[in-house]
């Protein structure tokens, strides 16, 4: 599964994302289940709100944490998201 | 036990509250204990409040909402949605018996996250058979209407000797019903299932015919549906890691206040487990004699306490341990290294036989055969 760059991505409502005061995390819950996140994967969700297409997605993070490059390592953790399912783009 | 370091004690994960021991079906391999008429007493709603408040106060995070039959508690709605406001994922585990479309909008409402609906076969006669109940039709409508109102979905399928031949066709049914999730949990024998046993328990091979089954349709499926396997542990050499450890992840609320490590516990002598109107959450988990009881590994007995892989399993479960060997301390008999691994041998070759002669019947969950195993 791949990341179509013309099409906005958001957050599937079968998941929910949330943060974890006890655990200082943001997780990931769904049936029965839980992913812990670590920060930039939380960062990186938080951002697919359905507005936003990849290169959006980048700048922002880019800005925010006064860097570079993040394209590939950003697709690369959105393309798993995607195929677990946590993520659509329609 | 005793020099167990308390510092090392994680925060629960897992609510299971067990809301009544009230069910409208007869399921004869129920998890609930036998002798589950002995206590007929319920928590108020305002309980419920208080334990789920002082539990995600914790940590507890995944609430499943289970029974018996969930829905009979009229206040429902009024637990789920006080849970979902505390941030719990709220889970509903329930037969579907009784559920109506109205119902689903309010728990909706309420802010229930998911619904797992269980069927019992692919069939209409198998299903009610083992249900004890007419309630397939029932059941299927209510999956679609799961669906149409946008809750994810899993399909719980409990498989054993009745169905298992079955399983193209359990297979279809999910995928018919728009399921996002398939449980397809082997029967594990606790409860009314240990008591069913010679009769639920299928061969070696027809379990490696229906996995190999499940496996390819997993492959097929992928990205469309999630597939939840329950290994079925009596065909394992090693045994299942049970709860994730004693006392370090889930906790069980039984519906008369007992607190319990794992839902098959009570059937455990000796721990004197604790119930929520005599402590908080918070006391239970930390200090009660039951919740340390099997903590850590220095309660192990040989061969467990000299394995490596002791911290993989904890030595298995200890209800099966108790079940099987009737001492709870033991290696879990699944274990190819336990002393006692012939008694999972006997048992499939018992359970075999049983199925070449078929005399006895199934004994169903219902309030009569639950008062007479207490006599018994």
């Amino acid at each position: 599964m791949c990341i179509n760059p013309d099409l906005t991505i958001n957050f599937s409502p079968m998941y929910r994302l949330q943060w974890e005061e006890v655990q200082q995390k943001n997780v990931i819950l769904y049936p029965e289940g839980m992913v812990e996140l670590n920060q930039p994967s939380a960062e990186i969700l938080k951002l697919c709100d359905g507005t936003r297409q990849l290169t959006q997605i980048v700048d922002e993070l880019e800005a925010k944490f006064q860097t570079t490059h993040l394209e590939k390592d950003v697709l690369n953790f959105l393309e798993d998201a995607l195929k677990n399912g946590w993520i659509q783009q329609n | 036990m005793a020099g167990f370091n308390k510092t090392n004690i994680t925060p629960p994960r897992w609510l299971l509250a067990e809301l009544t021991y009230s069910c409208p079906l007869q399921c004869p391999y129920c998890s609930n204990p036998l002798d589950y008429s002995k206590y007929p007493q319920e928590l108020t709603t305002d309980d419920w409040k208080r334990v789920l408040t002082q539990a995600r106060k914790m940590g507890a995070v995944q609430l499943g909402l289970s029974g018996g039959e969930p829905l009979v508690r009229k206040d429902l709605e009024e637990i789920v949605k006080h849970a979902r406001e505390l941030g719990y994922y709220t889970n509903l585990i329930t037969s579907a018996y009784g559920l109506d479309e109205a119902r689903i909008v309010a728990l909706k409402e309420a802010g229930l996250d998911h619904i797992q609906v269980s069927i019992q076969a692919s069939s209409e006669k198998l299903s009610d058979y083992l249900a004890g109940t007419k309630s397939f039709e029932h059941k299927k409508q209510v999956a679609h209407l799961v669906k149409k109102h946008g809750y994810p979905m899993v399909l719980c399928v409990v498989i054993h000797r009745e169905n298992i031949a079955e399983m193209p066709q359990i297979l279809a049914m999910a995928e018919e019903l728009g399921a996002d999730y398939l449980e397809l949990a082997n029967t594990q024998y606790y409860g009314w299932a240990h008591a069913n046993r010679d009769l639920l328990l299928p061969t070696k091979e027809q379990f490696e015919k229906a996995e190999a089954i499940a496996q390819a349709f997993k492959k097929k499926v992928e990205g469309k549906m999630k597939i939840y396997y329950v290994v079925p542990d009596f065909h394992e050499d090693r045994p299942k890691a049970c709860m994730n450890g004693w006392g370090t992840t889930f906790l069980t609320i039984a519906p008369d206040g007992v607190a319990l490590p794992c839902h098959s516990a009570r059937e455990l002598p000796e721990l004197d487990c604790p119930n929520v109107n005599e402590g908080s959450i918070d006391e239970i988990w930390h200090d009660s004699k039951a919740f340390n009881f099997f903590r850590g590994t220095e309660w192990m007995q040989e061969p467990c306490q000299s394995c490596d892989e002791k911290s993989k399993d904890f030595g298995g479960c200890r209800c099966q341990a108790y079940l099987l060997k009737g001492d709870m301390y033991a290696t879990d008999p699944v274990c190819s290294k336990s002393p006692d691994h012939h008694l999972i041998e006997e048992a499939i070759k018992t359970a075999k036989k049983s199925q070449e002669v078929n005399e006895q019947p199934l004994i169903f969950r219902h309030s009569k055969n639950s008062r007479d195993f207490i006599k018994n």
